[in-house]
């Protein structure tokens, strides 16, 4: 079988099917890009320089720093399990847990907040418990923390799963034949085989935990200066119409999603050179 | 006799010579079970404290009712616009060699890593009637954000990547023989795509308009700073989820949390069922 290969367009519809997608790729995705950079500078650089100095805004971008730091190796490591878990072994069940590691993906963001709360707030199931304990969880780090690693949970495991499931196990098979144990196949065959998807899938988790809005809103309570992450300090310039300001830091969060894709598309590149493509996110 | 019973008895997993089986399973049947398995079931459990009657009354209030309807119309809409516009982008980036091609095909992936919040903002500021795109329309008197229609706008801006991410594989993978055989038959260019194009890439289709649909349903960040949230007219479900709790009113927030995932499951679920219905017709 032979495929279509892209060719230099001919004819009004081909030109017109250019002219729609480039059209529509620059209103819905292109523009709203570049008017958080233009509102970000619209009164010059000293003033988006001022929505840094904000103490604020330096806890945010603490509070966001510290929520991916302890969420993203977390679904690191499960997501290391879940692969090798899932691509190694044959058991009973095991399209319900695959079921339940993509779940996260078809939750309303909203609802992966409303769940911890529904288990930790004031009148959740353990709220009053832990209340008695004196240990806070809604509307405090560890509630954000939750919410974050429930909504990035399956980012690493689905980048992991379709390389190694790909990939096969005849290598680990072949190490542990000769005697290798386990740490040892995995730290020199396993891992070396899955890197650079392995990064892919952390980029992306880290995007998404520093990115995350609608679940963190649930639980963090938004008192500023302890629990605004960087998004939820976002809402909170952009409500005060401190809209240069809310750009701003827009700006910060929109300079990541950029650093991200780039980096990916380059892993990807490496990747394809490598000859073992992994499944797009 | 009895060595062969225990060789075909019933086994719950294959044997492997690999290490590592039961670290594996018990840390990620831990960590589900905590991060998702048991959220989910306070999901699940706690809308019933009033019984099914409180259950009932919360998602047959007014205000949740529109709500649930602006959701699911505005996100079925956008799907369908999705499809349509997604289609083009994809044709185009698989089919054509032309300058900003690569440009284009990277900047499909943004929706994804761009954070909600920031999506948000900017749509709402482009859309408002003294914003970029929003001053184009508010001589004719059509406003867009602040309205459901700003919702529908948000809804489309994110769910773009889905649709393309999933045709543009399979357009790729496209048979090239088959259409050529068709073009020197003498098949005009719209019955290529009708008779051979369009049923191979049907799936996809339905695969992207899923998946667009169900990140629209439940979308918040990208929809509530253009939306404007007027009870009744321009509040999403996850929305109201929202407003409950911070009445503190737990059951009726989990209601309006399972209501949005029950409905939701009914309609991958139908679109699911079309897409077998589709591919059995195919096959026969």
């Amino acid at each position: 079988m032979r495929t279509v290969v892209a060719s230099r367009p001919r004819g009004l519809f081909a030109w017109l099917a250019i002219t729609l997608a480039t059209a529509w790729v620059a209103l819905v995705i292109l523009l709203p890009l570049a008017s958080v950079f233009i509102e970000a500078f619209r009164k010059g650089v000293g003033a988006y320089l001022d929505a840094f100095r904000d103490p604020d805004a330096i806890a945010a971008i603490q509070l966001t720093l510290t929520v991916a730091a302890i969420s993203v190796p977390l679904n690191a490591l499960f997501g290391v399990a879940a692969a090798w878990l899932v691509t190694r072994f044959e058991f009973v069940g095991k399209t319900l847990l695959l079921t339940l590691i993509d779940l996260p993906f078809s939750l309303s963001p909203v609802i992966s907040g409303l769940v911890w709360v529904l288990l930790f707030g004031a009148s959740g199931w353990f709220g009053p418990l832990l209340d008695s304990l004196g240990i806070a969880v809604i509307f405090n780090v560890t509630g954000i923390v939750l919410a974050t690693i429930l909504v990035t949970l399956p980012f690493v495991a689905r980048e992991l799963i379709p390389l190694m499931q790909a990939q096969g196990a005849e290598e680990e098979i072949a190490a542990v034949t000769l005697g290798a144990g386990g740490l040892q196949t995995f730290f020199h065959v396993t891992l070396p085989n899955i890197a650079w998807a392995l990064l892919s899938g952390v980029l992306l988790c880290n995007a998404r935990a520093m990115g995350e809005f609608g679940a963190v809103s649930v639980v963090s309570g938004h008192i500023r200066g302890q629990t605004d992450t960087l998004p939820l300090h976002i809402e909170v310039l952009y409500n005060d119409y401190n809209f240069v300001a809310a750009f701003a830091v827009a700006s910060l969060l929109a300079g990541l999603a950029l650093v991200t894709l780039g980096a990916k598309a380059a892993l990807e590149w490496r990747l394809g050179r490598e000859g073992a493509g992994a499944g797009r996110g | 006799m009895s060595r062969a019973l225990t060789l075909r008895r019933w086994r719950w997993r294959e044997p492997s010579i690999l290490p590592g089986f039961a670290p594996a399973l018990g840390f990620t049947l831990f960590y589900v079970g905590l991060i998702v398995l048991i959220p989910l079931c306070a999901l699940v459990a706690r809308p019933w404290e009033h019984g099914i009657g409180g259950f009932w009354a919360t998602i047959t209030e007014d205000r949740v009712l529109a709500a649930l309807r602006l959701s699911f119309t505005a996100a079925l809409a956008a799907a369908v616009v999705n499809v349509a516009m997604g289609l083009i982008v994809a044709w185009a980036l698989v089919r054509f060699e032309f300058p900003g091609r690569r440009l284009l095909d990277a900047a499909v992936d943004l929706p994804f890593a761009l954070p909600t919040a920031v999506a948000g903002i900017a749509l709402a500021t482009l859309y408002a009637p003294n914003g970029w795109v929003g001053a184009l329309f508010a001589p004719f008197g059509i406003k867009i954000a602040y309205t459901p229609l700003g919702v529908f706008i948000a809804l489309v801006a994110v769910g773009l990547p889905f649709i393309v991410r999933t045709v543009q594989p399979v357009l790729q993978d496209l048979d090239a023989e088959v259409e050529e055989a068709a073009r020197l038959l003498g098949a005009p260019a719209w019955r290529r795509f009708v008779e051979i194009i369009f049923p191979a890439i049907l799936p996809a289709l339905i695969t992207g308009f899923s998946l667009a649909f169900a990140r629209a349903v439940g979308e918040y960040g990208s929809v509530i700073f253009i939306a404007g949230n007027l009870p009744m007219k321009s509040e999403i479900a996850p929305l109201l989820i929202v407003v409950k709790l911070e009445q503190y009113n737990y059951a009726g927030a989990a209601s309006v949390g399972l209501a949005m995932l029950i409905l939701s499951f009914a309609v991958l679920a139908a679109i699911n069922l079309t897409q077998r219905v589709i591919a059995r017709r195919g096959a026969a």
